[in-house]
């Protein structure tokens, strides 16, 4: 018998008693309820809970959203920045002169990846009780690597992307895509489990949130 | 009586990888207790994580109800294991994924060292896993002349410091800052780019030093191998858990990613992980959510790796399943909370349980997994406090497995010796006095003979051999003078007389 029917064989016989499970209570706070928290108040929360896990901040509205990302661009020094396809709204393709936007095609090398100051990218969801980020591909996201080897990544979030809780924003995401939860900056626990920012992700998070 | 299967279930063969215990528990706990050191680190650290865990479940309004939603999922995969494990299999197959089945840790270290092999590379970045720390990957790979970097922060102290894990998440947690500064000194020059000479013992500084010795490696990998902490069986979706990127770069950079994972650590569908995405973060590292988490279906056009293995692995798992009081340790989703509240760990550490899963859970799962046979000390590695059934986030109830485990010790032990244990003596003569209530009351009243041994404030501190195992450490109290049921008949008796 090869491996696979093997192993299919001890299952069966291991659960040959027969016990059935009882059955799933989804009695806890779903997608499909009313949000206990919406609007200003929703991204206030976002922005608490960044904050609490050292991301920096920025509030903003969609008008404004060029300005906010050269303001942080520049105060960061950032002069060499990656940008997925599909990231640029209006205003965004009209950056000060001084920073260069760097696109992804034809597909950057890790080792150049390496060379830029930052990458600037959209996201798909925002959770705000958790301060998630969840970043999966699609426009103006860019593939996993692009948010990942450059040491500074900002992050633009509309308030449209913005839900509650982790049922809400896995409802809104499909899992044939590649996805990435970002929960503020790189961290580990691993020393005394002191919990210390900055080890191989980007070591610095910046979230502009446009109401 | 008739056998019972899970006898007859193929157990985590000996020899390879990190189950068993070299020697029994109280033997190696009592070397533990003696490092003042290891028990000052572990009693920080554990008191750390044990308050943000609190601070970060008490948030929720709706912890119960995700707990008894986890642990009802689990016991849904685990009743259609076959099923779900098929269904993944087909999912992961239409995206692009090759699958993999392994029967033991032998088969799966093979598979792998032939897929690195086959890739032609010399050496591969590894993600924190469980499931290859449990098979001994590392020293197989090491075998055929695969070298493989542990790029998680504290395995790379493990792996540095030439050491073994002692726990299921920060596998470093019985060293210092002070001692894994020492350790980066003296041994990331051996093996890459040598920590700075001026390194201090700051954990950033510390962080900084790992993120410099390793940032070539990733960038430069062909070959990356993880773990899983979830498969999707319904889209063939995996999950990796993490908090410093270095799972990222393993799973986005490498143009090869392995994955190996035990056949148990399934959800049935995408929602399921709705719950767990909940529990464990708030459960192991006591944040709100974990710094980063990676999903990935089969291969993705353009981004990340272009060959996607998944191997699966049984390894003693089945052989757990197979009994029905002990299978729920496979709800298991190693989150280590139960460690991190344990006092007989706390004082410990993990390396006293001599398996790759220490603690509360390692207690149940080891020797489930290798046949309690080989890790007969385990089941008593505990004081029943009951604190980690409390934290399990998907209720796991290990204090009454323990006890159960316990008495499957006993059996075994009685299978393997026909000559009769002090034990089996006692235990056959208790059930002779048991069955007859006038040989039970009669000896209850002999009992009190026992009082003729009392010593000072009606205590019995020292009994004669073999009795005197229980008297070395702890007191026997007095019989009582007179047996409840004498003291019952007189009563009765007396009322009868002057109703």
């Amino acid at each position: 018998m090869n491996a696979r029917d093997e192993v299919l064989a001890r299952i069966r016989t291991a659960v040959a008693d027969g016990a059935a499970p009882a059955p799933v209570a989804r009695d806890y706070r779903t997608a499909g309820q009313p949000p206990a928290v919406a609007g200003e108040e929703l991204l206030e929360l976002l922005v608490d809970r960044l904050v609490d896990y050292r991301a920096l901040v920025r509030r903003s509205s969609t008008a404004m959203v060029a300005a906010t990302v050269v303001a942080a661009l520049t105060e960061r020094g950032a002069r060499r920045v990656a940008v997925p396809e599909g990231i640029l709204p209006a205003g965004l393709d009209r950056l000060e002169p001084g920073i260069e936007l760097v696109g992804d095609a034809p597909p950057l090398s890790p080792a150049q990846l390496d060379g830029l100051d930052g990458v600037l990218t959209g996201c798909a969801v925002a959770i705000a009780e958790t301060g998630t980020i969840v970043l999966d591909g699609g426009s103006g996201q860019g593939r996993r690597a692009l948010s990942l080897v450059p040491d500074y990544h900002l992050v633009v979030v509309t308030a449209a992307q913005v839900v509650a809780t982790v049922p809400e924003g896995l409802a809104r995401l499909d899992p044939a895509r590649p996805q990435t939860w970002i929960s503020g900056p790189s961290a580990t626990s691993d020393i005394e489990l002191d919990r210390v920012e900055g080890v191989h992700g980007p070591r610095t998070l910046e979230v502009i949130v446009c109401s | 009586m008739t056998q019972p299967v899970f006898l007859g279930m193929p157990t985590a063969p000996p020899g390879v990888g990190q189950l068993r215990s070299r020697r029994p528990f109280p033997e190696a706990a009592r070397a533990a207790l003696g490092d003042a050191q290891l028990r000052r680190n572990l009693a920080k650290a554990t008191g750390t994580i044990r308050a943000k865990r609190a601070a970060v479940v008490e948030e929720l309004p709706d912890w119960a109800e995700l707990r008894a939603a986890g642990a009802a999922i689990k016991d849904q995969v685990l009743a259609g294991l076959d099923g779900y494990l098929v269904q993944l299999e087909e999912q992961v197959s239409a995206r692009g994924g090759v699958v993999h089945w392994a029967r033991d840790a032998n088969e799966a270290n093979r598979i792998v060292t032939d897929l690195v092999k086959a890739a032609g590379a010399g050496e591969v970045v590894k993600v924190k896993s469980m499931a290859t720390q449990e098979i001994g990957l590392n020293e197989a790979l090491a075998t055929a002349g695969i070298a493989a970097w542990e790029t998680d922060l504290a395995e790379l102290i493990v792996q540095l410091g030439h050491d073994s894990p002692s726990h299921i998440l920060v596998p470093a947690i019985h060293r210092n800052r002070a001692e894994i500064r020492e350790i980066f000194l003296r041994e990331m020059g051996k093996v890459g780019l040598p920590a700075p000479p001026d390194l201090s013992d700051e954990p950033r500084a510390l962080a900084e030093a790992a993120r410099l010795h390793l940032r070539r490696k990733f960038l430069e990998a062909e070959v990356a191998v993880s773990g899983a902490n979830f498969a999707v069986a319904e889209t063939g979706t995996l999950a990796v858990v993490e908090s410093e990127g270095n799972g990222r770069m393993c799973l986005t950079l490498p143009r090869v990613l392995i994955t190996v994972m035990g056949i148990e650590k399934l959800v049935p569908t995408w929602r399921d992980l709705e719950v767990f995405l909940q529990l464990l973060p708030r459960s192991s590292t006591g944040e709100r959510m974990n710094p980063y988490t990676s999903m990935w279906t089969g291969v993705h056009d353009g981004d990340g790796p272009s060959e996607f293995h998944l191997v699966l692995l049984d390894n003693g798992r089945t052989a757990t399943l197979a009994d029905p009081q002990g299978r729920s340790a496979l709800r298991c989703i190693r989150c280590s909370a139960c460690l991190n509240v344990c006092p007989v760990y706390e004082r410990t550490g993990g390396h006293a349980y001599g398996s790759v899963y220490p603690g509360p859970i390692g207690a149940v799962l080891s020797p489930q997994m290798t046949g309690v046979a080989d890790n007969a000390s385990l089941p008593y590695a505990s004081t029943l406090c009951g604190a980690c059934y409390d934290v399990c986030p998907v209720a796991i109830d290990i204090p009454q497995m323990l006890v159960h485990l316990r008495s499957r010790v006993v059996d075994a032990k009685r299978e393997a010796s026909r000559t009769p244990s002090p034990e089996r003596v006692v235990m056959a003569a208790a059930a002779w006095t048991m069955d007859s209530p006038a040989r039970w009351a009669g000896a209850l009243r002999a009992a009190r003979l026992g009082r003729l041994l009392g010593g000072r404030r009606g205590r019995i501190t020292a009994l004669p051999p073999p009795l005197s195992a229980w008297t070395g450490t702890r007191d026997v109290p007095l019989p009582p003078s007179q047996t409840f049921r004498d003291w019952w008949t007189r009563r009765e008796r007396r009322r009868r007389r002057n109703p």
